[in-house]
């Protein structure tokens, strides 16, 4: 569980250092005014989508550390037997790099004002996504022809839960693209998608982040890797 | 600081011009219902979406309330049930707590009272998100069907105690493997995830909706209980979602996640080399923080009830803060004091020993505060006031068993006795359910208009009160004697004397009058309903701004035209100088003399 708890340290210290700026030692009970005397203790000005990412982006990443955890825990019993990963991965990885960037592309052009960029950006993206989602298919495809099937090992049991807990998530973030991609199909206003094209980008960089972090665990070398660091810790 | 002390707020009346420009506020876009159905069924409005998460989870409760005296009726007179088998039983005591701890407890403080509550109180027009929140009140309920749907499946509802340890969970010796277990996991999936959407809401609201004036030194207490349960409750569950779905894996596709290789029937199961430890973790590492998720709304709630009720600010309002969420960070790092038993290393235990002991510091500070609070306070004894009292002293009781509990060396013996019953009951059972019945008497009069009879509250009040005593107490007395916890039947044990079966007959009768009691609750909210006595706008004359909205019950959108401004903390209640022994928070202070 030290995976989770180191995340939920981190998280833990965004918040520390939030509340600090909040004035927690003020004596409420002899400030009796308007806002106006006690600044910068009012509501976050941000957009509540923004704010809302963001909390939604801990609770994502608190779920894959526990995952993670997991997976530690589980791979230190004898019957573990790691798996190939199937070279078709690192096309994927590739894949999803292009959606992430075709997205940043995206977001840029909507902060530069240039709508028709914004909206070949976020299609790209999605296609660029989608191919990933086929593409994670086909490797597990692959390996189930290759006998590795999902209750054969723990290690492809966690390849299977963690590849697919990752692609349901991204599933997730294509609805709210399409959602976006057709307020700018149907003439919204510039300022009316800015917002919702940079919160589109910032979650497809948190997956593809977390992606290549989950890529490197289920590479058998870095498994072993894990393994080498760990008896050097104990 | 404190422009206006000494200056007798005599002549200041809400509104008043010239003390602070208008709220710059933009307006938010409201959503209109624009039918019957969208206004009472699909509906966003947070008002009507936190009536329809109190009164599924009360009906849900309900069914676990049938369930314990099941249970009770089975301990007191083994045998002499038919229709009680041991299975059942294990059935009885598994959907029992389940339902009480998260489809009830959780489900009503932070759906049912934070939907209500946080955009009253801090000033908000509606949640955020009004579309997700919707959203997560009918993934609820659809969670809620599901687990009742596990009654009648072939096999019944699981039977593998609420913590579902694995491999107990998924083998064949325990009722309800056929589906009552696979309904469990996808219910409480479906949980998390309708829970997920509304605590997106709830945090966001109070980071980013709360009304010109209100920072968070002045959010009552409530809000800041609820707000941080959230939190707890947002970063815990995804661990029960983990457990969850993998435990789905092993029953139903095979995977060896947590299962071990193991002999069933004589058959050699498939599964092998899976880590039972491991599930208890992650099952742990949620279980605990909801503990808190329970105990901080109830802390909050608690907390404006008796300032309110006692005329009288909250003593420590600081503290009080900083004690909520100490709490919350420390409730991450105990989790492990479930698992004496499962076996760990001894500096573990004593790691998590000395963590739930010094959780017990924030604590104490909180309860202190409350006793101060209360002290040469202008008590009246009403109705939510009684169920406040009746908490600190119950919470405090069981708090101290928690104590003896919370070390391993006396844990090990007890672990498995009533004893860890007799102690949850009281401390996340009895204590956070007397809060609700104090919330429920407290905020009915705004939900509805009308106040909740008077006469019939305190009978159900002592009834409850006096019988949770008449339960727990001999409880913990039949846990010492070392009578276990989940037996169907004792049979003839030496070390069991007489007086522990009285006593289990005498716990069953008080368990089935303060069971008729609770139905005496039903009644009043149904009757009081058509019939209570017309509340006002203000009936606690309490100085948050929920009691100030124009309309009662608040109309859509809360506040008419104009958001409140709030310019002073939630707890002015007999100022010196001041005309009445309550201001309200949204009342400007006197103009500066010149």
């Amino acid at each position: 569980m030290s995976i989770t708890l180191l995340f939920l340290a981190v998280i833990g210290a965004i918040v520390a250092w939030w509340l600090s700026r909040q004035r927690l030692t003020a004596k409420p009970w002899l400030e009796v005014g308007a806002i106006d005397d006690f600044p910068g203790t009012g509501a976050l000005s941000l957009p509540a989508a923004t704010i809302g990412l963001g909390v939604f982006l801990a609770v994502v990443g608190t779920l894959f550390a526990l995952l993670i955890s997991a997976y530690f825990m589980r791979m230190q019993v004898a019957d573990w037997a790691q798996m190939p990963a199937p070279k078709l991965l690192w096309f994927n990885t590739g894949v999803l790099i292009l959606s992430s960037v075709a997205l940043q592309y995206a977001q840029v052009a909507a902060r530069r004002g240039r709508m028709g960029d914004v909206g070949d950006g976020l299609i790209a993206g999605g296609l660029f996504a989608f191919a990933f989602l086929v593409g994670q298919l086909f490797a597990w495809q692959q390996l189930n022809a290759e006998g590795y099937f999902l209750a054969t090992n723990p290690a492809n049991a966690f390849f299977y839960l963690l590849t697919g807990v990752h692609g349901l998530h991204l599933l997730g973030g294509l609805g709210a693209l399409a959602l976006t991609a057709d307020k700018v199909w149907r003439g919204f206003e510039l300022g009316q998608v800015r917002s919702s094209v940079q919160l589109c980008a910032v979650y497809w960089h948190f997956l593809l982040a977390l992606w290549l972090v989950l890529f490197s665990l289920l590479t058998p070398w870095v498994g072993d890797f894990a393994i080498i660091c760990r008896q050097l810790l104990t | 600081m404190g422009k206006s002390e000494g200056i007798p707020m005599v002549d200041v009346t809400i509104g008043a011009g010239g003390a602070v420009q208008p709220a710059e506020v933009k307006d938010v876009e409201l959503y209109h219902p624009k039918s019957w159905v969208t206004k009472y069924v699909f509906c966003q409005d947070a008002k009507v979406i936190a009536i329809q998460y109190s009164i599924t989870a009360l009906s849900i409760g309900l069914v676990a309330l049938v369930l314990s005296w099941l249970i009770r009726l089975q301990l007191a007179f083994p045998s002499s049930f038919s229709a009680i088998g041991p299975g059942e039983y294990l059935q009885f005591i598994t959907m029992h707590g389940m339902i009480m701890v998260i489809y009830l407890l959780t489900a009503l403080f932070l759906g049912g009272f934070g939907n209500y509550l946080i955009p009253l109180m801090v000033g908000s027009r509606d949640m955020v998100f009004p579309y997700v929140n919707m959203v997560s009140y009918w993934v609820y309920l659809l969670a809620v069907l599901v687990l009742v749907a596990s009654f009648f499946t072939p096999g019944g509802p699981t039977g593998a105690g609420w913590t579902l340890y694995p491999p107990q969970a998924v083998l064949s010796g325990t009722p309800g493997r056929e589906w009552g277990i696979i309904l469990m996991l996808a219910s409480l999936i479906l949980f998390i995830i309708g829970f997920t959407m509304g605590g997106l809401n709830y945090v966001v609201t109070v980071l980013q909706a709360r009304t010109r004036g209100m920072t968070l030194m002045r959010l009552p207490l409530t809000v800041w209980g609820i707000f941080m349960a959230t939190v707890l409750a947002l970063l815990a569950f995804p661990a029960l979602f983990v457990g969850s779905v993998m435990m789905l894996f092993d029953r139903v596709l095979g995977t060896s996640f947590f299962m071990p290789a193991i002999f069933e029937l004589g058959q050699h199961l498939k599964y092998r080399g899976g880590s039972p430890l491991l599930f208890q973790h992650l099952f742990w590492f949620f279980g605990h923080p909801e503990v808190y998720i329970v105990a901080l709304p109830a802390f909050g709630i608690v907390s404006d009830l008796i300032s309110t009720h006692a005329r009288k600010n909250i003593f420590g309002y600081r503290m009080m803060v900083w004690a909520l969420v100490s709490i919350g960070a420390l409730s991450f790092v105990v989790w492990a004091h479930h698992m004496y038993v499962s076996g760990m290393n001894p500096y573990f235990g004593f790691f998590f020993a000395a963590t739930t002991l010094i959780i017990a510091i924030p604590t104490a500070i909180k309860v202190y505060n409350w006793v101060l609070t209360l002290w040469h306070g202008d008590i009246h004894l009403t109705v939510p006031m009684l169920f406040a009292l009746s908490f600190i002293v119950t919470f405090v009781n069981g708090g101290l068993t928690g104590l003896f509990l919370g070390n391993p060396v006396v844990d090990v013996p007890l672990s498995d006795t009533m004893f860890v019953v007799a102690h949850f009951h009281m401390v996340m059972g009895m204590a956070p359910i007397f809060v609700i019945f104090g919330a429920i008497y407290h905020w009915y009069p705004k939900v509805t208009g009308r106040m909740l009879n008077e006469t019939l509250g305190q009978f159900h009040f002592w009834v409850s009160f006096l019988g949770a005593y008449a339960i727990y107490f001999p409880m913990h007395y039949i846990g010492l004697l070392g009578v276990p916890r989940r037996y169907f039947e004792m049979g003839d044990l030496a070390f069991i004397p007489q007086s522990a079966t009285t006593l289990n007959i005498f716990i069953t009768v008080a368990a089935l009058i303060v069971g008729f009691a609770q139905m005496v609750f039903l009644f009043n909210l149904i009757w009081s309903l058509f019939k209570g006595k017309p509340a006002g706008s203000n009936p606690w004359r309490a100085t948050t701004l929920e009691w100030q909205t124009p309309e009662t019950p608040p109309g859509h959108g809360n506040w008419g035209k104009e958001l409140p401004v709030v310019y002073r903390w939630a707890y002015e209640y007999s100022v010196p100088g001041a005309k009445e022994d309550f201001v309200p928070q949204n009342q400007p202070p006197a103009p500066r003399a010149a």
